[in-house]
């Protein structure tokens, strides 16, 4: 049986839909983006283009949760398959955007730079539990209106992993698809085998921009698949209770359903959100704590409700550093969001709100993912019945090491973390030298940089690439990109 | 691959039966049994032993080489003997008086089967008197002791009282272990060495024969 957590019945989930309904149809959003507007206005919504507000009709929200797809799948740069994003698989990503770095040689929390990041899709290439990227922080030394699309160029030179990203401007949006169109030869192949997975964020509260809403029908038009990241404020810009923000979730979430369904029929689209729980005392939104992971794993269960895939910002922590905090903010997150069926997990490598990556981090997070994919396997027979012959065996031999049965489910039966989890005795511990997580971390980082094999993609390709982004960063009056001088 | 590499990779893989008769095909065509034992099984073990330690096998893998290895050892042994080649080391093992605990003394005596040590287990609850009396009977050249309570530990002070007291200290290395034990418990009752789990006990053992005698 998988092991599955729920925390909304069906009646209240219900109940939540409705309203949130009403609330689109009745007080409506704000869309700063007038041909996204004259859109649904000749879907029959009720449009004031001076107030750029619109009022939502139960037919289009109808016929937009009709044609949205129940899955999503992602391939990776060459093609292979590596997400079905349905039911409760799960799948973890590292969390995105960040601004900066944890330096993990000086302890130093800074600006990240290219090097940076070519290093960090090198480390996610080989973490064997973190199953895409995602462009997880920006790189400081180019120009900012490149800073999103050469995130993602470098992702797709360095690594073979999917990608979850982002666009900030309406036109590093063709770049970004431009790149991927290199990478997969066509329209049609792009379509057939996604990629990425493009992040577009409403405003709280019940709005959209004009950059993310016209993000969200550039990738509908090109059946990139999106996930919403609606960002209610419990008690802030969202009501405080835990079933307000979830209103105000499912009606933004709802929102961006209609705009990409109606842009586009069966465009790929995930309910995602980041929403968080805001703290009056610091005046911050502490992604770790238990209500922000509550109403995650809830707006997930409304997903699942109306049978689209879900994604979550969820497992990372509000801490500075790596130390405890980190570990259970991380672990609560990721064992909650693995158990309510989140099928794609965003957050390992995180700091302090979504603001820091750290690779250490992720070498350890990578461990946490590992763990709790392993619960997300259950408990199942596996010929332990009848009983008796695998007992007789054991009172015969005194042990069951080399017995058939343990050769067989051993390594599928227990999950054996790296040596960034410590569990050797404390005599071994200390001859080996006492080292902290963080030593170890540091370690295991630079034995998997050192394993590091080039992607497998075909010379011209990435000749091709890195003229679109060479005449993208020349736009802006770069003419040698930092990656060239690595 | 040459007969010996063959002897390695199978007792790498476990395969305990295909070693035994590989060994004796090694036997029949005249290789010498110590360069069969050296080239050939100790050389397997030593792979065994390092992926190990990388977590890249883990403890049923070394176990499965160690029945593989001992299998062929039924059959090289009485060569050995026969050209009064010494064997690998010979140790005297037991979990001390009053402790009825074996499972990491079991553990440590299937290790050192494995890796090629003759070992004489004398069970549980042993007394001191007996890991001397059965160490000079048996000319053996390790005694290993095991200890799981606090209380129990006191025995391993006096069997290594005793190794002093009958001229054998310096001649029988003495090498305890088990969850209370500690280095520094070692360095204080005048034992020659501590393990901290199987692996490092065959390390220790091994550590105590320089390697020609291989």
């Amino acid at each position: 049986m998988r092991p599955v957590f729920r925390l909304l019945s069906d009646e209240l989930i219900e109940r939540i839909i409705s309203e949130a309904r009403d609330i689109l149809c009745y007080l409506g959003m704000e869309i700063h983006n007038d041909g996204v507007l004259s859109m649904l206005s000749d879907h029959g919504a009720n449009v004031n283009s001076g107030t750029k507000h619109v009022l939502f009709t139960a037919d289009i929200i109808d016929k937009a949760l009709k044609s949205a797809p129940d899955s999503v799948k992602l391939y990776d740069v060459m093609g292979r398959q590596t997400h079905d994003l349905t039911d409760h698989n799960v799948y973890f990503t590292p969390g995105s955007a960040a601004i900066n770095i944890l330096d993990s040689k000086s302890g130093e929390i800074r600006k990240p730079s290219t090097a940076d990041y070519v290093e960090y899709v090198k480390l996610v290439s080989k973490l064997d539990n973190i199953a895409s990227q995602s462009t997880a922080f920006i790189p400081a030394d180019v120009h900012e209106k490149i800073s999103d699309s050469y995130r993602l160029f470098l992702s797709l030179m360095y690594g073979e992993k999917p990608v979850v990203t982002g666009a900030f401007t309406i036109d590093a949006f063709n770049v970004m698809k431009d790149l991927q169109l290199a990478v997969r030869g066509s329209r049609h192949a792009l379509r057939e085998k996604p990629l990425t997975i493009f992040s577009c964020c409403p405003t709280a509260p019940l709005k959209w921009s004009d950059v993310t809403s016209q993000n969200l029908v550039d990738c509908a038009e090109n059946f990139i698949p999106v996930e919403y990241i609606s960002m209610p404020l419990s008690g802030f810009m969202a009501p405080v209770t835990l079933v307000g923000s979830l209103v105000q979730h499912t009606a933004e979430t709802l929102s961006g359903v209609v705009l990409s369904q109606l842009t586009q029929p069966g465009t790929p689209i995930i309910y995602g959100g980041s929403p968080a729980a805001f703290d009056v005392r610091y005046e911050t939104t502490p992604m770790g704590a238990v209500e922000t992971q509550m109403i995650d794993c809830a707006f997930n269960e409304i997903g699942k409700y109306l049978n689209l895939p879900t994604q979550a910002y969820i497992a990372l922590s509000d801490a500075k550093k790596l130390d405890a905090q980190a570990g259970l903010e991380t672990s609560m997150g990721a064992t909650l969001a693995a158990l309510a069926g989140i099928n794609s997990i965003s957050g390992p490598g995180m700091l302090d709100f979504e603001s820091c990556q750290s690779l250490e981090k992720l070498v350890v997070d990578n461990e946490i993912c590992g763990m709790t994919l392993r619960l997300t396997r259950g408990i199942e027979p596996k010929e332990d019945f009848p009983a008796i012959p695998v007992f007789e065996e054991l009172l015969k031999e005194k042990h069951l090491l080399i017995a058939n049965h343990t050769r067989k489910y051993l390594r599928d039966e227990h999950y054996f973390p790296g040596t960034v989890i410590d569990r050797a005795n404390s005599s071994r511990w200390k001859e080996e030298g006492s080292l902290t997580i963080g030593d170890r971390a540091k370690r295991e980082i630079e034995r998997l940089l050192g394993t590091w094999e080039p992607t497998g993609l075909p010379d011209d390709v990435l000749v091709e690439m890195t003229g679109i982004m060479k005449a993208e960063a020349a736009r802006f009056g770069m003419t040698l990109l930092p990656h060239e001088g690595l | 691959m040459e007969l010996l590499d063959q002897i390695s990779f199978n007792l790498q893989n476990g395969f305990d039966k295909i070693v035994a008769s590989l060994t004796k095909d090694a036997v029949e065509k005249q290789i010498p049994p110590k360069e069969i034992l050296s080239n050939g099984l100790i050389a397997g073990m030593n792979i065994v032993g390092e992926k190990f330690k990388n977590h890249d096998i883990f403890l049923p893998d070394v176990l499965l080489a160690a029945r593989a290895m001992n299998g062929a050892m039924e059959v090289l042994k009485p060569l050995l003997i026969k050209e009064g080649i010494p064997i690998r080391g010979k140790v005297v093992i037991g979990s001390v008086k009053d402790d009825l605990h074996d499972i990491g003394k079991n553990l440590v005596a299937i290790l050192l089967k494995g890796a090629g040590f003759e070992v004489i287990d004398l069970g549980n609850d042993v007394p001191a008197e007996k890991f001397i009396s059965v160490a000079r009977e048996e000319n053996a050249h390790v005694i290993g002791m095991s200890a799981l309570l606090t209380t129990t530990m006191p025995v391993m002070k006096k069997v290594v009282d005793l190794a002093k007291d009958e001229g054998l200290f310096g001649k029988i290395r003495i090498v305890i272990g088990g969850a209370p034990v500690s280095k520094e418990y070692a360095l204080e009752i005048g034992a020659d060495a501590y393990s901290y789990d199987g692996a490092n006990a065959v390390e220790t053992v091994e550590s105590f024969f320089p390697a020609n005698s291989q």
